[in-house]
């Protein structure tokens, strides 16, 4: 598998797949303390007892990144992109602040509820859905490209007014049915190797695989910064990945499944709390 | 992926027949008892000394989810339970039936089905996220299945 791979040629760079201390606790700059493992959300009863961060599974090294903002790597973005909310754009000549002002204000919570229902859109949305519709009929701008830096950036920039706060998706009323679809997806055994995300993510999390400790595929660290291509990437580029190591054919990045599965996913992490951007290897 | 396998599927299709033209048995045609398969998909005897290949990362990547101590590759996985003696603990036939298709032997196993070409939910050509735009090929030759279940039946406790 090609990213198994990567990650056994990164560990034995470093001399040995370096596990975790799983009993460290997170703390942020030194005073946000963040929740890593709550009990599990009442629809996960029979699946999960415990919900953990995906912090929790790996090494010292990665997780001490995360405590620091000044050593964080995705903090850099952060500001990249706080430039970029300031900038005007689009024939309407406006900026996100012309209408958002200080996202510190405007953008708090936003993230731990998302996604959610829109219902002006009559759909379930993710932030960058958002974003673009912002972008496209309140500024006259280009939208950016789901996966692409401009987004990621902006997403943590959002993310990151809602750090420490408790997710709290909904997963009942107009969500519903969107919320089914994303489990189905989640149990559903993709590619030539015959793998769901439960397969790897809830039946074997806290096992290796070749060198890779597995977590619980949790999101709410995302975007997250990684090591290994030393930018922040997005859920649905992580999805991405996950489906492609089946030897599957992924859904479309920003697309309804993906939409589905991100709200699925957030559902299972109700009660952690918001940490991106994260690290990760 | 060269797969000689190919040729003589298209060829075993042409004529209708149920062994190859080389008398490979194919992936859709092998007889499964109870998660075993009896007869050698070849009829050539496999090859110990091409085990520790099929094993590794450009093989069946079975050292990804299990260890096994008579081959040295770092970082073997959890997933799956030490292959360790796994000579004594199955015969051949339970072996092969094991590689070509674990899910015979253990329903819903998270262990892929290694012999086999259909059935699958969006799958793609190796790790391009590419829909194939031909039949797939069986992840392991039927010749690398035998050499595989050869060397297990050297792993004796
Ligand atoms: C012309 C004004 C305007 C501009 C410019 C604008 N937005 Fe918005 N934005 C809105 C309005 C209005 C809403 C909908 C608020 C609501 O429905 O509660 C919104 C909603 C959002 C939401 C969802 C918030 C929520 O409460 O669910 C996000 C995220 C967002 N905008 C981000 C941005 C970003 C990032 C930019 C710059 C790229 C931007 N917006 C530019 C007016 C604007
Ligand atoms: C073959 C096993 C495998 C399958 C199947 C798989 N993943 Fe993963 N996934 C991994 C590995 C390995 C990692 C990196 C280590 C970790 O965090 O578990 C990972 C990481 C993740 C992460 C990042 C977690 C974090 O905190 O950084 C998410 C989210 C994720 N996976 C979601 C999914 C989803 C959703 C699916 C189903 C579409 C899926 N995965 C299927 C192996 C798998
Ligand atoms: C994605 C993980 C995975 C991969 C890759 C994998 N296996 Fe397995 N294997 C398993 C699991 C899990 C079991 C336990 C059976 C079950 O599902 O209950 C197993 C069981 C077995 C067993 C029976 C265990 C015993 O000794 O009692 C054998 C033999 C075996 N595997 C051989 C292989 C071989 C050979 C390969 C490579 C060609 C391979 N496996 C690849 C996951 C895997």
């Amino acid at each position: 598998m090609k990213r198994l791979h990567m990650a056994l040629l990164a560990a034995l760079v470093s001399a040995s797949p370096v596990l975790a201390d799983e009993e460290a606790e997170l703390v942020i700059n030194g005073d946000l303390h963040i929740v890593t493992r709550a009990p599990a959300a009442p629809h996960l009863e029979g699946h999960l007892d415990e919900v953990i961060s995906g912090w929790v599974f790996r090494s010292d090294e990665t997780q001490a990144l995360q405590m620091d903002d000044f050593d964080n790597p995705g903090m850099v973005f952060v500001d990249r992109a706080m430039e970029v909310w300031n900038t005007v754009d689009g024939s309407e000549g406006k900026s996100c602040a012309s209408c958002h002002n200080d996202p510190a204000e405007s953008m708090k919570g936003i993230r731990a509820v998302y996604p959610k229902w829109v219902e002006s859109a009559k759909e379930v949305r993710g932030i960058p859905a958002q974003v673009n519709d912002c972008r496209e009929n309140r500024m006259g701008a280009k939208p950016w490209k789901y996966e692409g830096n401009e987004m990621a950036e902006m997403e943590a920039l959002i993310t990151l007014q809602s750090r420490g706060m408790t997710v709290d998706v909904a997963i009942d009323g107009p969500a519903q049915s969107t919320w089914e679809r994303g489990k189905e997806i989640y149990y559903t055994r993709y590619g030539q190797l015959e793998l769901s995300c439960a397969n790897c993510h809830e039946n074997n999390f806290g096992n290796m695989i070749r060198a890779d400790h597995l977590s619980q595929g949790q999101i709410n660290g995302f975007p997250a910064y990684r090591l290994k291509n030393t930018k922040l990437n997005t859920v649905h580029d992580r999805f991405k990945g996950c489906v492609r190591d089946t030897r599957g054919v992924p859904f479309k990045p920003g697309g309804a499944e993906f939409t589905a599965l991100e709200l699925y996913v957030a559902s299972r992490g109700n009660g952690l709390m918001i940490e991106g951007p994260s690290v990760r290897n | 992926m060269r797969n000689p396998l190919t040729l003589a599927a298209v060829l075993a299709a042409l004529c209708g027949s149920a062994a190859l033209a080389d008398g490979t048995v194919a992936p859709g045609d092998v007889k499964y008892e109870d998660g075993a398969v009896a007869v050698s998909l070849t009829g050539t005897p496999g090859d110990p000394a091409n085990g520790p290949a099929v094993i590794d990362r450009k093989g069946g990547n079975c050292i990804a989810c299990h260890q096994i101590s008579a081959v040295n590759l770092p970082f073997p996985g959890e997933i799956g339970p030490p292959l360790d003696g796994a000579g004594s603990r199955w015969t051949e036939a339970e072996l092969r039936g094991i590689v070509a298709n674990a899910k015979m032997m253990f329903p819903d196993s998270m262990m892929p089905s290694f012999y086999k070409t259909e059935g699958y939910i969006r799958p793609g050509v190796a790790y391009t996220s590419k829909p194939p735009e031909g039949p797939l090929d069986p992840l392991l030759s039927a010749q690398q299945i035998e050499d595989v279940v050869a060397f297990l039946m050297t792993l004796k406790d």
